[in-house]
C-alpha cells in the first residue's frame, strides 16, 4: 500500500501494555503488522515492563514512581513511542509529570517522554495521517470507547475513522458506547459484584447491535468484556482495533 | 451529625446490584437529567468551555473565603439579620434550637438542604418536640416513609410510584392511587396547611453573594420560596464554601447549576434573600419573616480547605450532576454510600468529613471512569482526588489520621515494584505465574475459577489465561521477522 508516512517519524518504539505482553501477545503482533504496513520501522525495547498504572491506581505512588522511572529510562531516547492502550498512554501523559514533580530533573524527563507517547489509533490517524490501512473484515463491528482513551485522552473519532475504512465491515454504534464497562483495574476484583453489574450492561448493549465483534483500544476492558461474553457462551469476539486492522485470522 | 454507615458500602452494594427497580429508576433519571445536562452545555451561547470559567470563579471564592464570608456577614448584620459562624454540627444545632426556643417554635417547614441532612437537623428538632416538615416533594415522600434521601436533586428516586401511592394512602388517608399528578396534588394539599401553620422556615443556601450580602435559594417547586417567606422566622443553613464574590458570577454559576442539575436553562424559582422584613417608618412592609438568621457552617470544611490536594472539592455547588452520570451510582444507589453525600461528590467529600479509613470503600469502590469530571458544571476533577485519597490509604497520612497498613496488597505491590524494574526478573515472575496457572480449571482455553483474593472476577466472568509466550519472548525469539 501507498506509504503516507509522515516524514518526521520513521521509527517508533513500541510500548506493549503488561496485559498484552502477558495474555494477548497476538495483539502486539497485530500492532507491529499494521505499523510496518504503514511504512514505519518498529523497534521494541526489550527492557520494558509496565507503565506502573496498577500500583498508581491502588495508591502505591512510591512504587509507581519506580515503574515510571524505568519506563522513562527505556523510552526517552525514542523518536516516538506508540502503545496500543489508552490507559497506559493516559498514565504516561497525564500522571507521569505530576508523579515525578518533586524531582525537577525527572519531571522534565517525564514531560519529554509524555509529549512523544501516542496511542495506536491516534498515531495512525493524527501523526501518520492514515485512515485506510488496507484492512478487510466481513461482518458487523461495534466499538467500545474505553474511559481513559475517550474521556481521558479525547480519542473517539480516530478509531471510528479507521474502522470506517475496513473493507467488508458494517459498523454499528452500540448504545452508551462510552459508558464504563466496569473493569476499572483492581476494582474488578475488589468490588466484583458492582463491576460485573456494569459489564452486564455493556454486554447487553453489544449483543443488541448484532455485531460479530466488539473492538476497542484497551485490553483491560476487552479482557473484562470477553470474559463475560465467553461465560455466556456468546460467539461475539472482543478484539483490539489493531487485530481487526491487521486482518489477522479472527 | 447524620448517621454514618459508610462501613456498610460493600454489603449494601451487593444487595443493591440485584435491585432492578432501582436500576430502572436511576437509568431513567440518568438518561433524562445526565444526558440532558451534557446536551445543555453544548447549547450554551459561550459553549461548554464556560465550565472552566465557572471553575475559576469557584477557585477564587475558595481562595478568598475569609474575606467573602466577612463581607456577607457584615452586610446581613447591617440589615438587621443575625449571623452565626458554627464551627461544627453541635454549634449549628445549638444555635438553631436556641432560635426556635426564643420564638416558641412548634413547627418548622424545610426547604431541601443537604447540609441539614449532614447535621441531622430534623432529628435534633424532633428531639426538642418541634415538628419539622420537608416541603420538597421528594424529601416529603422520603420523610413520610421514614427513609433517607438517595439523590441530591431527586431524593425519592429509589421509590416506585406504587410504593409512594401506598405510603400516601396510609399516611395521608387518601384512596390509593399511583398517578403522579394525583399524588402531587395530595402532597400539595397536605403541605399547604403546614406552610401556613409553621413558625419557622429552614432553608439551605445555593450560592451566597459576598458583594451584595445575599443568600440564594433555587427550586423548581417554589417550596423554598414559600418556606422562607411565610413563617415568622427564617433560618438559613449554609456550608461555608457556598459563596461567590460578585453578583455577576451568579449569571454563570446559576446557569450552569441549573444545567448540571436538570438540564434546565434556569431553575423555576430563584430567590435572593438578604435579611428579614425591613422595619421602616415611611413604608409598611407586609411580606417576609420578622427575623433572619444565617448559620455559616464549617464542620470539617476548613480542614479540607487547608489541604491543597482536596480544596477543589469545595468548589462543588451540589447540583447532583455527577450522580446523573456515574455508572457505579446507577447500580448501587444513594443509600449504599452511607452518608448524605453520595455518588462521585460523596466518594470524595464523605471520606474527608467522616474519616478516610472509615469511608475507604467510597473512594476505592469507583472505576475512575471520569464521567463525573465531564458533567460537573464547575469542572471539578473528582478522579484526581479519588486517586489522592487512595494514595493516603496505601501510604498513610498522619494529617488525615490514616495509618498505612501492612496488608497483602501492600506486600504484593512492593514485590511487584521489585520485579518491574528489571525485565529478567519480570520474566521470572511471569514464568512462575504460568506454572501456577496450570492448576486453574479452564473451559475452551479460558480460566473458569481463580482462587482468593481474586475469586470475585470468575463469579460471573471467565478469564483469558497468560499466554504460553509473552509478546516480549516471541519478539526476542523471532528477530529476523522484524524489519
Amino acid at each position: 500500500m501507498k506509504n503516507d508516512l509522515n516524514p518526521s517519524v520513521s521509527t517508533v518504539a513500541l510500548f506493549i501494555p503488561c496485559i498484552v505482553d502477558a495474555s494477548y501477545p497476538e495483539v502486539g503482533e497485530a500492532v507491529v503488522t499494521v505499523l510496518q504496513r504503514a511504512g514505519v520501522k518498529v523497534h521494541y525495547p526489550v527492557r520494558q515492563t509496565c507503565c506502573g498504572q496498577p500500583a498508581y491506581n491502588s495508591g502505591f505512588r512510591k512504587i509507581a514512581v519506580k515503574a515510571a522511572k524505568h519506563f522513562i529510562e527505556v523510552f526517552e531516547k525514542a523518536e516516538a513511542v506508540v502503545s496500543p492502550s489508552g490507559s497506559c498512554v493516559h498514565m504516561v501523559r497525564r500522571h507521569y509529570p505530576q508523579l515525578l514533580c518533586q524531582d525537577g530533573q525527572w519531571r522534565d524527563r517525564a514531560e519529554v517522554v509524555s509529549r512523544k507517547t501516542h496511542e495506536f489509533s491516534e498515531f495512525l490517524v493524527d501523526v501518520l495521517g492514515i485512515t485506510n490501512v488496507g484492512a478487510y473484515f466481513k461482518g458487523r463491528v461495534t466499538y467500545h470507547d474505553s474511559c481513559h482513551l475517550s474521556r481521558g485522552l479525547g480519542i473517539n473519532a480516530q478509531p471510528r475513522q479507521l474502522i470506517g475504512k475496513i473493507q467488508g465491515a458494517t459498523f454499528v454504534e452500540m448504545d452508551d458506547s462510552d459508558r464504563c464497562c466496569g473493569f476499572g483495574g483492581a476494582f474488578s476484583v475488589k468490588y466484583p459484584e458492582i463491576s460485573a453489574c456494569l459489564t452486564e450492561d455493556k454486554v447487553k448493549n453489544i449483543l443488541a447491535t448484532g455485531a460479530d465483534v466488539v473492538v476497542g483500544g484497551d485490553m483491560g476492558c476487552l479482557m473484562n468484556i470477553e470474559g463475560m461474553l465467553h461465560r455466556k457462551r456468546s460467539r461475539v469476539k472482543a478484539l483490539h482495533i489493531a487485530q481487526i486492522l491487521s486482518g489477522a485470522n479472527i | 451529625m447524620a448517621e454514618i454507615r459508610t462501613e456498610h458500602y460493600r454489603k449494601a452494594a451487593r444487595i443493591a446490584v440485584k435491585d432492578t427497580h432501582l436500576h430502572n429508576a436511576l437509568r431513567v433519571l440518568q438518561d433524562r437529567l445526565g444526558k440532558g445536562a451534557l446536551a445543555a452545555y453544548q447549547k450554551l451561547p459561550e459553549g461548554p468551555g464556560l465550565r472552566q470559567q465557572a471553575h475559576h470563579i469557584r477557585k477564587y471564592a475558595i481562595d478568598h473565603l475569609d474575606i467573602l464570608l466577612k463581607s456577607l456577614s457584615e452586610i446581613i448584620q447591617r440589615r438587621g439579620g443575625h449571623v452565626c459562624f458554627a464551627k461544627d454540627g453541635t454549634c449549628a444545632l445549638d444555635y438553631v434550637l436556641s432560635v426556635a426556643r426564643k420564638h416558641q417554635v412548634k413547627s418548622v417547614v424545610k426547604g431541601k438542604s443537604m447540609l441539614s441532612e449532614e447535621l441531622g437537623v430534623n432529628v435534633a428538632l424532633e428531639a426538642a418536640h418541634i415538628e419539622a416538615v420537608e416541603t420538597d416533594l421528594g424529601e416529603f415522600i422520603v420523610q413520610l416513609a421514614g427513609d433517607s434521601p438517595s439523590h441530591i436533586m431527586a431524593p425519592a428516586a429509589h421509590m416506585t410510584r406504587d410504593r409512594i401511592g401506598r405510603l400516601f394512602a396510609d399516611k395521608l388517608g387518601i384512596p390509593f392511587t399511583d398517578d403522579p399528578p394525583a399524588l402531587t396534588r395530595a402532597a400539595r394539599r397536605a403541605l399547604r396547611q403546614k406552610f401556613l401553620d409553621a413558625d419557622m422556615g429552614i432553608s439551605g443556601c445555593n450560592i451566597a453573594c459576598a458583594e451584595t450580602g445575599h443568600i440564594t435559594v433555587l427550586s423548581n417547586e417554589g417550596n423554598i420560596r414559600m418556606a422562607s417567606t411565610l413563617p415568622r422566622v427564617h433560618v438559613v443553613l449554609m456550608g461555608m464554601e457556598r459563596i461567590t464574590a460578585r453578583l455577576t458570577d451568579h449569571d454563570i454559576l446559576l446557569r450552569l447549576l441549573s444545567r448540571g442539575a436538570a438540564g434546565q436553562s434556569m431553575a423555576g424559582y430563584v430567590s435572593y434573600i438578604g435579611g428579614a422584613r425591613p422595619s421602616s417608618s415611611e413604608k409598611k412592609y407586609e411580606d417576609g419573616p420578622d427575623e433572619f438568621h444565617l448559620v455559616i457552617v464549617d464542620n470539617g470544611r476548613s480542614r479540607i480547605l487547608a489541604d491543597p490536594d482536596f480544596r477543589e472539592i469545595l468548589y462543588c455547588i451540589r447540583c447532583g450532576g455527577c450522580l446523573n452520570t456515574c455508572p457505579v451510582y446507577a447500580k448501587v444507589g444513594g443509600h449504599t454510600y452511607g452518608f448524605p453525600y453520595c455518588g462521585p461528590i460523596g466518594a470524595v467529600v464523605t471520606p474527608l468529613m467522616v474519616g478516610i479509613e472509615r469511608a475507604k470503600d467510597l473512594c476505592l469502590g469507583e472505576t475512575l471512569c471520569g464521567a463525573c469530571k465531564d458533567i460537573c458544571p464547575v469542572a471539578i476533577d473528582h478522579p484526581r482526588m479519588l486517586l489522592a485519597l487512595r494514595a493516603k490509604l496505601a501510604e498513610g497520612d498522619p494529617e488525615w489520621n490514616v495509618t498505612s497498613k501492612h496488608s497483602i496488597e501492600s506486600a504484593f505491590y512492593h514485590l511487584w515494584g521489585y520485579f518491574i524494574q528489571n525485565r529478567n526478573r519480570y520474566d521470572v515472575a511471569l514464568k512462575i505465574s504460568r506454572i501456577l496457572q496450570l492448576l486453574l480449571p479452564k473451559r475452551s482455553g479460558m480460566v473458569r475459577r481463580i482462587p482468593p483474593p481474586m475469586q470475585g472476577w470468575t463469579k460471573e466472568r471467565n478469564l483469558r489465561p497468560l499466554a504460553k509466550e509473552s509478546f516480549s519472548e516471541r519478539w526476542r525469539r523471532k528477530p529476523k521477522d522484524r524489519a
